[in-house]
C-alpha cells in the first residue's frame, strides 16, 4: 500500500528526516514511536502533502501511484488521512458544512453523487456513536472552542466519516486522560479492516495498550533506528529512550 | 492640462470654481419651492465649501482617497429629474423575493415615481418619500432636522451636497410608531452619460419609535457615475433605528457617502455597510451619542478586485456617560485593489462609563493589494473601557492546510475561509431575509459569480 524509500525532507532549510524506508500493507498497524524532536510529525506532514516541507529525496510509492506528485486534497481523496497532533480551530466554518464539503468533494472525486442532506445526517449520527462525540460540537465551528479531548475525537469522528484506506495518526493519545484515550483507541480498533491499515505515531507507549500494532519502529534524529514489533515499546517503557539514543551513538 | 483618470477626461478649471459656478447658474431650480429656510442654507453652504475646497492630497482624514480628480472630471448634473426612455421598473426588480419592505426608487437622485405619490403618509404618523416634497408639504417637520446632524460648516462633502443636491428620501417615525414593514431605498445610476449625482437622506426616529431601512445603491448603464450623497439621521430617546445599505456599483463608480447620526438618550443606532462592488468607494461615518445610556453598532464589509478601492472612514463620539459603541469593519482585498479604514473614537470629559470598542481586520489575497488601517482613540475622560485593533493578514495556513487533508480542494477551502471571515460582520445583520440574501451575495461575490447585479438586465461589469 505504501512503501518510502530513503525519504529526505528538509523544513527551513534544516534536513529533518535523513532517509527514512517503511512498508505498509492492507491490514496492518504500525506504530513508530520516537523521543522529541525525531521527526515524527514531519513525516505524517511530508505523507499527508505538506506544502511547506521540502522533500531533497526520496520516493514515495502509494496504492501504486507517486504519493509526491498528488496535492494535499488528491491524497485525502485517495484515502490518506492524517490525524493532526494540533487540529485547527475554523472560526466560522461550521463543522456540518466542513465536513459534509468533504464528504461530498471526496464522492465527486469518485465520480458518486454527493449526499442528500438526510443522508448525510444519518452518517453522522451513526458515527457520532462509533466516537461518543459530543452532538452539539457539531452545531459549531471547526474544533473551535473544543477541549483537547474533544478535539482528538474529532479527528477519529471525521476518519469514521470519510473512511481512509491509510490513516496516519499523530500523537492521537496526547493530552488525553485515559477515558478519552479509550473512546479514541476503540474508534480505530472498530474501523480496522483487511483492506485498510493505520500508521499510530506516539512518543508513549500507553496507546499500544490499546492499539496494538504489528510492527514498532523507532525514530531517532530522522532516522528509523530499531524496527520490531510490539516487544519493542515494552522495552521502550522499561528503559525509555535513553537506550535508543546510546545505541544509535554507538552505531554512529 | 489634462489628466486622465479611470480612462475619463478631467476638465482643466479650478474643481472648487467649478461647482461655485455650477451653483450660481442653478440657483432659480436650487431655491425653487423653497418655504424660507432651505435658501439660506443653501448658500451657507456654498459659502462653506468655497471657504474650505476639496481636502487636499495630504489631508490626513482623506490621505488613502484623493477625491478631487474626480471631481473635477467632465461629467453631467441634472436639476430636474429627466425623463428617461428606459423603463426602470422593466429592468429592475429587486430580486430579495423574501424581503417584504415598502421600495423607495431614487433614480440618479431623484425620487422616482410610476404613480405620481411623492410622499406616503400612514395612518400611524409614519411618512416616507420624496426629501423634495417634505420640504414643501411638511416645512416645519423638516426644518427640524435637515442640516442639523451632517455638519456643512466643516466638511466640504457635505457642504456640496447641502448647497446642491435636488432630491433624496425622507423618513418620519413618530413617537411610539413603527412602519408596518422595513423601509428600503434604492438608488439606481442610469443614464446615457457620465454623470455626478447628489442626493440627500434624512431619516428622523423620534422617541420610543423603532425603524428598519435598508438602502441598496445600483449602477444600471455602463458609464461614470460620481455619487456624492449625505444621510442624516436623527434617533429620538430610546428610539431604534436600523440602516444597512448594500453597494453593488460597478467598477466606473465613484461613491462618497456620508452618513450622520445623532442618537438622544438610551437611543440604539446600528449601520451596516456591505460593499460588494465598486470602483472608488469612500463610505465616512460619524455616529454622535448625546444622550445618557446609548448604544451604537457599525459595522462594514469590503470585497475588492482589479483596481477597486474602498475607503471607510468613522468617528464616533461618547459626548454623554454610560453609552456603549462596537465597530466591526472587515475587508478582502483581491488583484491589486486597496483600501483604507480610519476609525476613531472620541470619548468626551463628561462621557463616563464609556464602553468603546472597535476592530478591523483584513485578508489580503495578493502581493499587489493593500490596505491601510488606523484606529485611533481619543479618551478625555478616566473612566472608560476602550478597545481596538487591527489586523491585515493572509489566509490562514494552517487552516487550509486542515481543509485541504480533508480532500476539499484548494479553490473551495479558500472559499470557505475568505467566506468564514467575513461572516461574523454579516451575522450582526438581523433582518433575516436580507442577512440570508447578503449571505449569498457576498458568498456569490467571492465565488466570482457576481459579475453582474442578478436584479439587473445590463451587465455593466467588465
Amino acid at each position: 500500500m505504501l512503501k518510502i524509500k530513503d525519504l529526505r525532507v528538509n523544513v527551513e532549510g534544516r534536513e529533518i528526516l535523513k532517509g527514512i524506508d517503511l512498508e505498509v500493507k492492507p491490514g496492518e498497524v504500525h506504530a513508530i514511536m520516537g523521543p522529541n524532536g525525531s521527526g515524527k510529525s514531519t513525516l505524517a506532514s511530508t505523507l499527508a502533502g505538506n506544502e511547506s516541507y521540502e522533500i531533497t529525496s526520496g520516493e514515495v510509492e502509494y496504492m501504486g501511484k507517486d504519493l509526491l506528485e498528488l496535492s494535499v486534497e488528491d491524497r485525502a481523496r485517495e484515502g490518506i488521512f492524517l490525524g493532526f497532533q494540533y487540529p485547527v480551530e475554523i472560526p466560522g466554518v461550521s463543522m456540518v458544512n466542513f465536513l459534509r464539503t468533504a464528504i461530498n468533494e471526496n464522492r465527486k472525486y469518485h465520480n458518486q453523487d454527493p449526499l442528500s442532506a438526510g443522508e448525510f445526517l444519518k452518517l453522522m449520527s451513526e458515527k457520532k456513536s462509533l466516537v461518543e462525540i459530543n452532538s452539539d460540537l457539531t452545531s459549531r465551528s471547526v474544533n473551535e472552542g473544543f477541549s483537547g479531548g474533544e478535539k482528538k475525537k474529532n479527528e477519529i469522528f471525521q476518519m469514521a466519516l470519510l473512511n481512509p484506506r491509510l490513516s496516519i495518526l499523530d500523537e492521537t493519545d496526547s493530552g488525553l486522560d485515559i477515558d478519552a484515550l479509550r473512546i479514541v483507541a476503540n474508534g480505530v480498533n472498530k474501523l480496522r479492516s483487511k483492506e485498510n491499515a493505520t500508521v499510530v505515531i506516539t512518543h508513549y507507549q500507553r496507546l499500544l495498550d490499546y492499539i496494538v500494532p504489528d510492527y514498532v519502529h523507532i525514530l531517532y534524529k530522522g532516522k528509523i533506528v530499531k524496527p520490531g514489533d510490539k516487544s519493542l515499546a515494552m522495552v521502550l517503557e522499561e528503559k525509555g529512550y535513553d537506550w535508543i539514543k546510546e545505541e544509535a551513538g554507538m552505531e554512529a | 492640462m489634462k489628466e486622465n483618470i479611470m480612462g475619463i477626461v478631467t476638465e482643466t478649471q479650478d474643481t472648487v470654481r467649478k461647482f461655485v459656478s455650477m451653483y450660481e447658474e442653478h440657483r432659480d431650480e436650487l431655491l425653487a419651492g423653497d418655504p424660507g429656510f432651505v435658501s439660506g442654507m443653501r448658500q451657507e453652504a456654498i459659502e462653506h465649501f468655497e471657504r474650505m475646497g476639496f481636502p487636499p492630497k495630504k489631508a490626513e482624514n482623506y490621505k488613502y482617497t484623493h477625491l478631487e480628480p474626480f471631481f473635477n472630471a467632465a461629467l453631467s448634473t441634472h436639476f430636474t429629474p429627466r425623463k428617461l426612455e428606459f423603463d426602470v421598473e422593466e429592468i429592475f426588480r429587486c430580486d430579495i423575493p423574501t424581503l417584504d419592505t415598502h421600495v423607495i426608487l431614487v433614480l440618479n437622485g431623484f425620487y422616482y415615481t410610476s404613480t405620481g405619490e411623492k410622499l406616503v403618509e400612514q395612518e400611524s404618523g409614519v411618512i416616507f418619500g420624496s426629501l423634495r416634497e417634505a420640504v414643501s408639504r411638511y416645512p416645519e417637520l423638516v426644518k427640524k432636522h435637515l442640516g442639523k446632524y451632517a455638519d456643512f460648516r466643516n466638511d466640504p462633502f457635505v457642504a456640496l451636497n447641502t448647497a446642491c443636491a435636488m432630491d433624496g428620501v425622507f423618513i418620519y417615525i413618530p413617537e411610539n410608531k413603527e412602519p408596518d414593514k422595513p423601509i428600503q431605498i434604492i438608488h439606481l445610476l442610469l443614464s446615457n452619460e457620465n454623470e455626478m449625482v447628489q442626493h440627500r437622506n434624512l431619516f428622523v426616529a423620534e422617541k420610543n419609535s423603532r425603524g428598519e431601512v435598508i438602502i441598496c445603491d445600483h449602477t444600471l448603464s455602463n458609464h461614470l457615475f460620481l455619487t456624492n450623497s449625505v444621510t442624516e439621521m436623527g434617533v429620538g430617546e430610546n428610539a431604534n433605528l436600523d440602516v444597512v445599505r448594500l453597494q453593488n456599483e460597478h467598477n466606473y463608480s465613484v461613491q462618497v457617502t456620508n452618513s450622520w447620526m445623532e442618537l438622544e438618550r438610551n437611543a440604539n443606532g446600528r449601520n451596516s455597510t456591505i460593499t460588494l462592488h465598486g470602483g472608488k468607494v469612500r463610505n465616512n461615518l460619524y455616529v454622535k451619542m448625546k444622550g445618557e445610556g446609548a448604544s451604537a453598532d457599525a459595522r462594514g464589509l469590503f470585497l475588492t478586485d482589479k483596481q477597486q478601492h474602498v475607503d471607510s472612514f468613522t468617528l464616533v463620539e461618547h459626548q454623554a456617560p454610560n453609552c456603549t459603541s462596537n465597530q466591526h469593519y472587515k475587508g478582502v482585498l483581491d488583484d491589486s485593489s486597496s483600501g483604507a479604514f480610519t476609525g476613531k473614537i472620541h470619548v468626551f470629559p463628561d462621557a463616563q462609563k464609556t464602553m468603546a470598542y472597535q476592530s478591523n481586520n483584513n485578508i489580503l489575497l495578493t502581493k499587489e493589494a493593500k490596505m491601510h488601517t488606523k484606529p485611533q482613540l481619543e479618551i478625555y475622560a478616566d473612566d472608560v473601557k476602550c478597545s481596538h485593533g487591527a489586523t491585515v493578514g493572509q489566509l490562514d495556513e494552517n487552516a487550509m492546510f486542515y481543509l485541504r487533508a480533508r480532500g476539499i480542494p484548494k479553490e473551495e477551502a479558500r472559499l470557505m475561509l475568505m467566506y468564514a471571515f467575513a461572516d461574523d460582520v454579516i451575522s450582526g445583520i438581523k433582518q433575516e431575509p436580507l442577512h440570508n440574501r447578503i449571505e449569498e451575495l457576498v458568498s456569490k461575490r467571492l465565488r466570482g459569480e457576481l459579475s453582474k447585479c442578478d436584479n439587473c438586465a445590463i451587465n455593466c461589469y467588465d
